[in-house]
């Protein structure tokens, strides 16, 4: 039986790491709650902003804090053009066709990043990767606070843009009523395309961070991608909170499991959770009742 | 006296399925003009066609002159057509201002936002009393109001009304026509859709009636009010 002490630290950096795995899942979240398509590329995108985070590093010594300037920028109109050109004209089309063309997408960024970059994990190291904040018996990792700061504010950040801003409210009104946005006159295409960059965005925020605390290998990318998926079902579909919320249960169950079971056993608690969700609180936990 | 909206052979389809064929129709500046007909005869198709919702395969549809066929809503809702849709349409989990705030978004209409949402307090004390509330958890006829109050904030010439009475209570049905006739003394121009068609012919200058997707007859609103097959057809007289 581990320590309290060793118990209270694992727990802690689960929950860090889960903010980030929060931010990740916030942006499936928007991109489904208002334009309805689920983003089956979310994880690939992930790890190409982890990648652009390595480069920029190698490239300018551009530290991952200020890389998720540049990045999330270029994540921004890349998400907006993606919709805008390419998602927009299968948006009234049945499902399957949606999920065809967004796992298309998918299977090229893997393989593109595996023609740029291999197969073999990159990483950046920064001094304060080795730092931490020491609380009694309990370690901070440097990183992984600053990492979780950075993932709160730019949620908190996209709370606030939701709440007061004009395009904000419009966008929540598209996806509370879609006919009602098109009857008193909103320009919902673009509105859409908006919601995929601030997505597409909030990735890249995720993946400049991530790159923080773990190597990237191009093969990440599904594997974020059911990831976010299983944090949006159990926070709530649609839900902002949720996502959050559900980010930080499986993180700490990530941790618990390498702690209490072994390392590999980490997606083991997540899918458990995700089951007992989905028979115990279909709409999940933050969710609203279809 | 100038026509402000000219419909000519408008065709829609949904799928392989012809939901208007054929319409034509004119509503002139300042009047009320209704369209009454049946359920299923195409009339919210006819609204949504006008205001860019759906799409016609053929004919055109003019305002003020100039062709707005086929063009997308915000454009159209820009140039001063404005809707109060069937259902109200409004915004469940907005508040009641930020439903006002969404009508008052277009560039024709954004510079006066504030100035017109005090105008529609005004007229709407109701909607005051309740502006932080959520739209969604408003009666019915509030709604309606909230709906109509959303409509004006986009500086409307001319208002589309689709069965603005529908699923209201008879006092509140009142006051709606009697709030469609103000709008109309202030010099807006109304296009009603209305199952309701007694009272719609009484208040209507002109007056068409849609049966399968075409017009099969049209006249002053007093005309078809005395006609007999109107009477037979749609009034149970």
């Amino acid at each position: 039986m581990p320590s309290i002490d060793l118990i209270a630290n694992v727990v802690i950096a689960g929950l860090l790491t889960g903010l980030v795995y929060g931010l990740m899942a916030l942006g499936l979240s928007v991109i489904f709650g208002v334009v309805r398509v689920v983003n089956f590329a979310h994880g690939e995108m992930m790890t190409i902003a982890m990648y652009c985070a390595v480069v920029l590093f190698g490239a300018f010594k551009l530290d991952p804090f200020l890389a998720v300037l540049p990045v999330a920028a270029v994540f921004f109109g890349f998400g907006y053009a993606m919709q805008a050109g390419l998602i927009n004209p299968f948006i009234t089309r049945p499902e399957h066709s949606q999920f065809m063309l967004l796992v298309a997408v998918a299977i090229i960024m893997v393989n593109v990043l595996l023609m740029i970059f291999g197969p073999s994990a990159l990483n950046v190291q920064v001094d304060y990767q080795l730092e931490s904040y020491e609380f009694g018996p309990i370690l901070f990792d440097k990183a992984r606070v600053l990492a979780a700061g950075m993932a709160l504010a730019t949620s908190a950040g996209l709370f606030a843009f939701f709440k007061y801003t004009n395009t904000g409210k419009a966008i929540r009104a598209c996806a509370d009523n879609n006919l009602g946005a098109k009857v008193v006159g909103l320009n919902v295409k673009h509105l859409y395309a908006l919601t995929f960059g601030l997505g597409s965005a909030c990735v890249a925020v995720a993946g400049c961070m991530m790159i923080l605390l773990v190597d990237v290998v191009p093969t990440l990318g599904p594997g974020y991608t059911l990831l976010a998926f299983v944090i949006v079902i159990i926070g709530g579909l649609g839900s902002m909170p949720g996502a959050l919320f559900g980010g930080i249960l499986i993180g700490v169950s990530e941790a618990m499991a390498g702690l209490f079971f072994a390392p590999s056993a980490k997606s083991m608690f997540g899918f458990a959770l995700l089951i007992l969700v989905l028979l115990f609180r279909p709409q999940g936990l933050l969710g609203r009742k279809p | 006296m100038s026509a402000l909206l000219e419909i000519e052979n408008l065709d829609l389809y949904y799928g392989d399925a012809q939901a208007l064929s054929e319409v034509s129709l004119s509503v002139d500046e300042g009047k009320i003009v209704a369209i009454v007909g049946a359920n299923g005869a195409g009339k919210s198709s006819l609204i949504r066609a006008i205001a860019g919702i759906e799409k016609p395969r053929g004919g055109r549809v003019r305002f003020r002159g100039n062709e707005i066929t086929g063009q997308e809503s915000y454009t159209t809702c820009n140039q001063g057509i404005g809707q109060v849709a069937e259902g109200r349409q409004i915004f469940p989990t907005l508040s009641v201002v930020e439903n006002l705030e969404m009508g008052g978004l277009l560039p024709r209409a954004r510079a006066k936002a504030k100035q017109t949402m005090d105008e529609v307090f005004t007229m709407f004390p109701r909607l005051a009393e309740r502006r932080d509330q959520l739209a969604g958890t408003m009666s019915g006829g509030e709604q309606q109001m909230l709906a109509i109050g959303r409509c004006l904030m986009g500086q409307p010439e001319l208002i589309m009304f689709d069965e603005p009475s529908l699923g209201l209570a008879p006092t509140v049905v009142q006051e709606v026509f009697h709030i469609i006739r103000t709008l109309n003394a202030k010099g807006i121009t109304i296009l009603l859709v209305e199952q309701n068609v007694a009272v719609s012919l009484k208040i209507s200058a002109q007056a068409y009636v849609l049966e399968n997707g075409r017009i099969v007859m049209s006249g002053t609103g007093g005309s078809l009010l005395h006609d007999d097959r109107v009477r037979q057809a749609y009034m149970g007289l």
